[in-house]
């Protein structure tokens, strides 16, 4: 039950099919990372699963802890836990980053329940510490004027205050100078936990030398072709991708 | 799911102005308009001739004007003069407590919050019901300054050495056919005056509230800020939601001299039936400043530029302010800025907000003559489009002559993105609550100028906008 589970999965955009009876689950207290070349679909599960309106599932299950998420709208869906980190984050003029964390983590709580400035700024600022973001950013507006470093790690940011069941991260590592990788990857480590359930969506293995997964699965037109351990990465870094064609169906 | 959908249907919620108590007037000058009408209203306020005469020739000049239609909305043809009751009142002087106001009145701005801000924030206030005041107060110590702050009526009876000094000085007659009928049937409204160096720590609030059907508000304002002075002005207005149109029609004149500073805050939530045709316009001697600080949310069609005149040197006039315009509305605002002397600076900031079909319109007027030198105009106009059925237009028109001025523009239009709501539902924010942030984002680093309690107002009515707003 503890479980993110996807099941016999098709999503087409426009009409194009883009995933194919992809079938994945992720428990919590795990890191699964899916690994393939570009225009695979790898992204296109991030959205499905957050429910962007431009994918269509046209048939298949997702279930998280049991509970069919496809009817939900996608802020139903993040209030029961799910998180996903975007590969380009959207800027929102004039909101500051505080604010808007205010706001989401806000929005699972009930009308009456307001919580405390205090305690908030307390929280806010001891995850900042940990993903070394200056303080002088809560009063920057979300994602405005942001370099790649920035903005990547402000979802990290958003994914520690939220501490969602689920997280998606959706190429977090593209854009990312190796330092920049470090302090993300240490940001998401710390949030690695019995609780969580991680799926770390890349192109490129090097992510994976800091965020260590328990299984690695690889995307070919829609479909997993391949899963193994983390070993399974170092294969891709030093084979490319090229031999996992022959792995699909034909 | 669609996160942007192209035609919400909206029905506005205005809940907390829309309701009304049974009709109960004294006096009722009828239905349309004439000279009759004038008579009736001068004799009831048992008005001085002079008075009576700058009525009845301002009633001429409404005449004789036609409508504005060649430059703005058609929509204006649809007031139809005949139909519209011009002046209605209970015939009782302004309470000075609450206690003593009648109750259904009393109970209307309770609902309104006016009494429990009194309390908190404000150092006076005058509550108008259709076309008289039925509250007016004053802190005692504001009192003791010398501050006089009283209805339009009382003003020109009881102070009329100072009224009739800049009395329709600012806005003559015969501006615009609007003026030139709040000129002729012109009721209720504020009289403020600031003796020399007095500076009210708190703000002046004067609410305007419309009750009867079919009606025509027409409050006349006029306020003078003597040498070195300071003063906050606060309105606001609402109104039941009728099915016929009604009028609200003020002009508001400001005075601030040598060295004075007048802030005046609007926020005019109409509900979607009133026909909001304002003029406001201030004069600025040397070192003085006027803020009009003009928020506009309600209304079917509003058309309102607040503008300052730069008469003395070193003065300086801002416009800061933000339209929302939801479906069936129509904001048509903007600023003017006319320089009259060296070293004057002007500062006009517009946001406008459109939704669905709404349609906002920002007219600007910036005017720097060739002999002046030194002066400085900045105008920012920002539109932010939610739907794709929403329109904005935009028509600067500045004219700076001379070497010496220098003037700066800057326009933007732009849209929420689905992908931006996206990202927002993500995090946990429902489709309306994204919307809202949005637009409050948008229009933050304007609403930060504002004094707190208008901001957060500012803040819970564009809230309820777009819940409405999305589909």
């Amino acid at each position: 039950m503890n479980t993110l589970e996807i099941t016999d999965l098709t999503v087409t955009i426009g009409d194009k099919p883009i995933l194919k009876n992809f079938s994945l689950t992720v428990p919590k207290g795990e890191v699964h990372a899916l690994m393939g070349p570009n225009g695979t679909g790898k992204s296109t599960l991030a959205k499905a699963l957050a429910g962007h309106p431009d994918c269509q599932i046209t048939s298949g299950e997702v279930l998280m802890d049991g509970e069919s998420i496809l009817d939900l709208e996608p802020d139903e869906r993040a209030r029961r836990g799910l998180f996903m980190a975007f590969q380009y984050p959207s800027e929102i003029p004039g909101v500051t980053i505080a604010n808007f964390i205010r706001a989401a983590v806000q929005s699972r709580l009930g009308e009456e329940d307001d919580f405390e400035a205090t305690t908030y700024y307390k929280q806010l600022y001891k995850k900042m510490d940990l993903l070394k973001i200056d303080r002088k950013f809560t009063s920057r507006a979300v994602n405005v004027g942001f370099s790649g470093g920035e903005k990547k790690r402000c979802e990290i940011l958003q994914m520690a205050m939220l501490e969602p069941a689920y997280a998606v991260l959706d190429e977090t590592d593209s854009g990312l100078d190796i330092d920049a990788l470090r302090v993300v990857s240490e940001g998401v480590n710390s949030l690695r936990g019995a609780d969580m359930g991680i799926l770390v969506i890349t192109h490129y293995q090097r992510l994976l030398n800091y965020i260590t997964p328990d299984h690695v699965h690889v995307l070919w037109d829609g479909q997993i072709v391949k899963s193994g351990g983390k070993e399974l990465a170092l294969v891709l870094e030093e084979k490319g991708y090229d031999w996992v064609k022959d792995l699909a169906p034909a | 799911m669609s996160t942007v959908s192209p035609t919400p249907a909206i029905d506005i919620d205005r809940e907390k102005g829309n309701f009304s108590y049974p009709e109960n007037y004294a006096y009722d000058a009828g239905v349309g308009l004439n000279e009759k009408v004038v008579n009736y209203i001068t004799d009831v306020k048992g008005e001085d001739d002079w008075i009576r005469n700058f009525r009845l020739k301002a009633l001429r000049v409404f005449n004789n004007k036609p409508l504005p239609t060649n430059w703005a909305t058609k929509d204006l043809e649809t007031i139809d003069f005949d139909k519209i009751r011009y002046y209605l009142a209970a015939g009782q002087k302004p309470k000075r407590t609450w206690d003593e106001v009648p109750d259904d009145i009393k109970e209307t701005f309770e609902r309104l919050g006016i009494p429990e801000n009194e309390r908190k924030f404000l150092a006076g206030v005058e509550a108008q019901f259709d076309s008289e005041a039925a509250y007016s107060n004053i802190k005692e110590a504001v009192g003791k300054q010398g501050v006089i702050f009283t209805g339009s009526t009382d003003g020109l009876m009881e102070h009329p050495e100072i009224f009739r000094k800049w009395f329709g000085k600012v806005i003559p007659t015969g501006d615009n056919k609007y003026s030139a009928l709040n000129s002729a049937v012109f009721s209720g409204g504020s009289f403020i005056y600031i003796p020399p160096g007095v500076k009210v720590s708190h703000p002046l609030q004067a609410y305007f509230r419309i009750n009867a059907e079919n009606f025509g508000q027409f409050e006349r304002t006029l306020i003078i800020a003597d040498e070195g002075s300071e003063v906050t002005y606060m309105e606001g207005c609402t109104a039941p939601k009728f099915n016929t149109a009604t009028l609200h029609c003020a002009v508001v004149e400001l005075v601030a001299l040598k060295g004075a500073k007048i802030e005046y805050i609007t926020v005019q939530n109409w509900s979607s039936n009133v026909f909001n045709l304002v003029t406001k316009r201030a004069i600025a001697e040397e070192d003085a400043t006027v803020k009009w600080i003009d928020c506009n949310i309600g209304s079917r069609l509003t058309m309102k530029y607040p503008g300052v005149v730069l008469k003395g040197r070193r003065a300086r006039g801002e416009v800061l302010s933000i339209a929302l315009a939801n479906d069936g509305q129509h904001q048509d605002t903007g600023a003017k800025m006319i320089h009259a002397a060296d070293d004057t600076t002007s500062n006009i900031i517009s946001k406008s907000i459109s939704v669905g079909q709404g349609r906002s319109t920002y007219r600007g007027m910036v005017h720097i003559p060739k002999h002046l030198k030194g002066c400085k105009n900045n105008t920012e106009c920002d539109a932010l489009l939610i739907n794709s059925s929403s329109r904005t237009d935009t028509y600067p028109a500045i004219t700076v002559r001379g070497n010496d001025n220098s003037v700066q523009h800057e326009a933007s239009v732009s849209k929420v993105s689905e992908e931006q709501i996206f990202y927002m539902q993500q995090r946990g924010l429902t489709e309306a609550e994204a919307m809202s942030l949005s637009v409050n984002g948008f229009v933050n680093d304007l609403t930060r100028q504002f004094p707190m309690e208008y901001s957060v107002e500012l803040k819970r009515l564009i809230d309820l906008e777009m819940e409405g707003s999305v589909g």
